[in-house]
């Protein structure tokens, strides 16, 4: 289903483009992600990088594969991450933005995790029993990319000055994308009726709190939240930079969709 | 050392060596070794490079320096007189069968 296309009505079609979104956020943040592998500032950090990009292209997968089951078409997996254009994404602009520097990434992945995590602490309830277990189980990755991401937010906050000062930029430079993670629109609404989505504004607070405390212990300033905040993804929008990486990663699948690992 | 005192040596974090424990009431095994900042870093390395196929329930980190190793010189007056001391090994016993295949 594309954005120019009708708008969901029956629950399974609900289902469908909720599931759509919450997989685009994965694979577009874990696409990023894996860009930085092979140049990690250390070994084992490139390995951890790389591993919670596998995390998330795992859970989109897993969505995407559930969302073409509910969606009924014969389309899987494959077929929504990789022939779909950039305006049928609905993934938040937060997570499309280049990788910057190992700061910017790791704020980043910070604010998404915790936002993952009060998500997907909701999701677990879910009243779908396949998309609730599937939330549940991916729970446990994701504080683990809480935890890291966490940890590294402290160090270089309260590391060297160079280190401050480029993660203090970073959370300036995302601020303006984090409103949207909290923005409810009908399908957000219609899923919650339907029992299966979760109320993002009730998120919110809980969200700046567990933020803020990490953002103060690390010595950084918490950013102002009374500032312009970037909207649409949800709808299609997309910043300059989706196309590009979108180009990357469909091109192989694109120009050879047939080709099978062997 | 850096000009300010800092013990840092170039950009190098510090070695830990990895062990895990494969299983409940398993003794832990040597994995092999990261580098790390510091201890909380030590053991989030320790778990990506060597325990997320399944591999162990618990982790052990060790400050590389902190380990106290037997040198090569040590090894005739460590280990050379256990080989004419058959008698320190209990192969003389004969082990019955029931015992044997319990492992």
């Amino acid at each position: 289903m594309s954005t120019l296309d009708q708008k969901p009505t029956t629950r399974d079609e609900v289902l469908f483009e909720y599931l759509v979104r919450l997989a685009d956020d994965r694979l577009i943040l874990g696409q990023r992600l894996s860009e930085w592998c092979g140049h990690g500032p250390e070994l084992e950090e490139d390995l951890a990088l790389a591993n919670i990009a596998l995390d998330m292209i795992g859970h989109a997968g897993a969505l995407y594969t559930y969302a073409a089951e509910i969606e009924g078409q014969g389309r899987d997996e494959d077929d929504l991450a990789y022939f779909r254009d950039d305006i049928d994404f609905k993934n938040l602009q937060m997570l499309e933005q280049p990788i910057g520097d190992f700061g910017y990434t790791i704020a980043r992945q910070f604010l998404f995790s915790v936002y993952s995590y009060l998500l997907y602490s909701e999701l677990k309830k879910a009243e779908d029993e396949q998309f609730s277990g599937m939330a549940d189980k991916h729970l446990k990755e994701i504080r683990y990319h809480l935890r890291h991401s966490r940890e590294w937010v402290l160090r270089l906050g309260d590391g060297t000055e160079e280190s401050h000062r480029r993660i203090q930029d970073a959370f300036d430079d995302l601020w303006m994308y984090t409103g949207e993670m909290f923005d409810m629109d009908e399908v957000d609404r219609m899923a919650v009726e339907h029992g299966f989505g979760a109320d993002l504004k009730q998120l919110r607070e809980e969200w700046k709190k567990n933020v803020s405390e990490v953002i103060e212990e690390a010595t950084l300033k918490v950013p102002r939240d009374d500032q312009y905040m970037a909207s649409g993804g949800r709808t299609g929008f997309h910043t300059e930079h989706l196309g590009h990486m979108l180009a990357q990663m469909q091109f192989l699948r694109r120009s050879y969709p047939d080709a099978e690992w062997t | 050392m850096t000009e300010n005192g800092s013990k840092i040596k170039k950009n190098e974090w510090p070695l830990w060596e990895v062990f895990y424990q494969p299983k409940d009431g398993k003794p832990f095994e040597h994995a092999g070794s990261v580098h790390a900042p510091d201890a909380e870093m030590a053991l989030q390395n320790a778990r990506d490079t060597y325990a997320r196929r399944n591999e162990g329930i618990n982790i052990w980190v060790v400050p590389a320096d902190k380990i106290v190793a037997s040198t090569p010189e040590d090894r005739g007056p460590f280990f050379d007189p256990a080989n004419d001391k058959i008698y320190r090994h209990p192969q003389f016993y004969s082990v019955p069968r029931a015992s044997k295949k319990r492992k």
